[in-house]
């Protein structure tokens, strides 16, 4: 075990690794709490599968594998399947699950095709680019990690900067309205910067588990707090450390991807929280039940007596 | 007191869909007034708030608030929505929730300080709630969640006082400080409008009232309009309470 604590401090690898999965785990958990508050758990995954051809997409436009590139890419076409998604829900009759469930699978099914046709292609510049899939902690450098860093810097200061607009559109956006916010600027400000959140995370965790990453963190820790604040900070710390031990595990073992491990990693703590936390929790629920079972059963000795 | 009307209301049509909700209505609320707006479920009481906010866009129709259109004068308006719009499990205490009616005169990107705190503190003052400030939202009662929510509104400090049914779900204890809340707002030269529920308090609670289905039936002095003849065009047959029509506020409940 120390062998593990001795390579992130010095390893080269194991580091860049860590620091990148602590950045997209800081992030998503920050971000995916107001998505968890406004139920649209769901919007996470739809961005992150509609970012698929956006990734291959820019890398035939560019044929460079730059992050920089990629992540542009990525977030364009999330960004324009979560657009969509608006548009169908306000347009048309169709309810918001199923215009989710519509572009998640038309922008993935278009993606996965363009991925297969580039993958066919002699040249071998292509390779590496199905690592979106699932992700692969072990490919991020040094200089990938200081693109994640910086833009996930921006997306957290954008939670500082918006929080009273973002708990406001969060908790009642008509009262918003009425008090002159635009709250629809508001709503596309959000959700950029989920977008955002999603997109620094794709080459680490992959587009199919990431939203994985916007829920989990956040859902554990709501389990511990009733503090807007609170949870937004937990959710945050959540994410960081399931990142870090997810991907440092896949760095260290070989054919381990890292999205499904980081993920589980995310979903021991909602497990634990859900289990543990104090008032939400199951353990605590059963105590207390059995508490004010034992009360009655007293009550009624009591009342016959 | 000829002063220009609280709000005023042209010609105002609504529809969801090809269905009107509210047909070419007509209202004007002196200021100053206390005013019940009544009428069956699906009457279109709610959407005419909502209208009136600009939270829902007419098909045609105009409204002024104070003699100039709502945009320009959001300052002088609050509103209380119905209690069941929002999540109250949502994670955030009784003086948060309150705080977000000084988030108007805030505006972008200015922070909560001092200030807006204490209004905020004051209104739950004002509501007999300051020592659950800091409870969180899910402990509350209904009546309680009421309260928070005509806090949200006091600390708008506006003139005007939009509110979806304040009454409703709330025990007799809450309804009467409600009551007590809003004719202390009147007293001060504003105006309340509030849907309502209960027939057989219109009389006692308000000064005003509209009665309302999809059209306007008739708006006015409670003493003068909310007669048996109004109700029984608003309401159809089924009346739960009727004034006995001779014009006074004398209520008798005639079922049927």
């Amino acid at each position: 075990m120390p062998q593990i604590f001795h390579d992130l401090l010095f390893d080269y690898t194991v580091r860049t690794v860590a620091l990148g999965a602590g950045v997209l785990g800081l992030v998503s958990g920050a971000l995916g709490s107001f998505a968890v508050l406004r139920r649209q758990s769901l919007l996470g995954d739809a961005i992150s599968h509609a970012a698929l051809p956006g990734i291959v997409i820019a890398f035939m436009l560019t044929g460079s594998k730059a992050p920089v590139v990629l992540v542009l890419g990525a977030a364009i076409a999330g960004w324009l399947g979560t657009l969509l998604v608006m548009t169908i829900v306000a347009r048309t009759r169709l309810p918001e699950d199923s215009a989710l469930g519509i572009v998640l699978s038309v922008f993935f099914g278009f993606g996965l095709v363009l991925l297969t046709f580039v993958q066919q292609q002699p040249d071998a510049a292509q390779a590496g680019l199905d690592r979106f899939l699932f992700g692969q902690a072990a490919t991020l450098l040094a200089s990938d990690v200081v693109v994640l860093v910086a833009l996930g810097g921006i997306a957290l200061a954008a939670v500082f900067v918006f929080w009273k607009e973002f708990k406001l559109l969060s908790f009642d956006r008509e009262f918003g309205v009425s008090l002159g916010y635009r709250m629809h600027v508001v709503d596309i400000l959000l959700t950029s910067f989920l977008v955002l959140a999603i997109v620094i995370g794709l080459q680490t965790v992959g587009v199919v588990l990431m939203s994985a990453m916007v829920v989990a963190p956040a859902v554990a820790a709501r389990q511990w707090t009733d503090s807007l604040r609170t949870m937004v900070i937990g959710a945050a710390l959540f994410g960081a450390s399931a990142g870090v031990t997810g991907s440092v595990a896949s760095a260290i073992t070989p054919d381990l991807p890292a999205g499904p491990s980081v993920v589980l990693a995310a979903s021991a703590l909602v497990l634990l929280s859900m289990t543990l936390a104090p008032r939400r929790g199951l353990v605590w629920g059963w105590i207390r039940h059995r508490r004010n079972r034992g009360r009655i059963v007293d009550g009624a000795t009591v009342a016959d007596a | 007191m000829s002063r220009t009307p609280a709000i005023e209301v042209n010609d105002l049509t609504v529809a969801y869909r090809e269905q009107p909700v509210l047909w070419d209505v007509d209202l004007e609320v002196p200021q100053g007034v206390l005013m019940a707006i009544v009428g069956p479920n699906g009457a279109g009481k709610t959407t005419l708030i909502k209208a009136i906010l600009g939270l829902v866009k007419p098909v045609a129709g105009r409204v002024l608030v104070h003699g100039r259109p709502y945009t320009e004068q959001r300052r002088l308006v609050a509103y209380v929505p119905q209690r069941g719009t929002v999540d109250w499990d949502f994670p955030t205490s009784v003086l948060d929730v309150v705080t977000m009616g000084t988030y108007g005169r805030l505006g972008w990107l200015r922070r909560v300080g001092r200030a807006e705190r204490d209004a905020a503190l004051d209104a739950l003052d004002k509501v007999g709630m300051r020592e659950l400030a800091h409870r969180q939202i899910s402990q509350l009662s209904g009546g309680q969640q009421q309260r928070v929510f005509l806090a949200r509104a006091l600390v708008q400090d506006a003139r005007v006082y939009l509110m979806d049914e304040p009454f409703q779900g709330v025990d007799a204890k809450t309804e009467r400080a409600i009551v007590d809340v809003l004719q202390d707002l009147r007293e001060r030269g504003n105006t309340v409008v509030a849907v309502h529920h209960a027939l057989q308090t219109v009389p006692e609670y308000f000064d005003h009232v509209l009665l309302l289905n999809v059209r306007r039936i008739a708006a006015g002095p409670v003493s003068e309009v909310f007669t048996q003849e109004n109700l029984r065009a608003t309401y159809g047959g089924r009346v739960p309470y009727l004034t006995d029509g001779n014009g006074s506020d004398r209520l008798v409940a005639n079922v049927g």
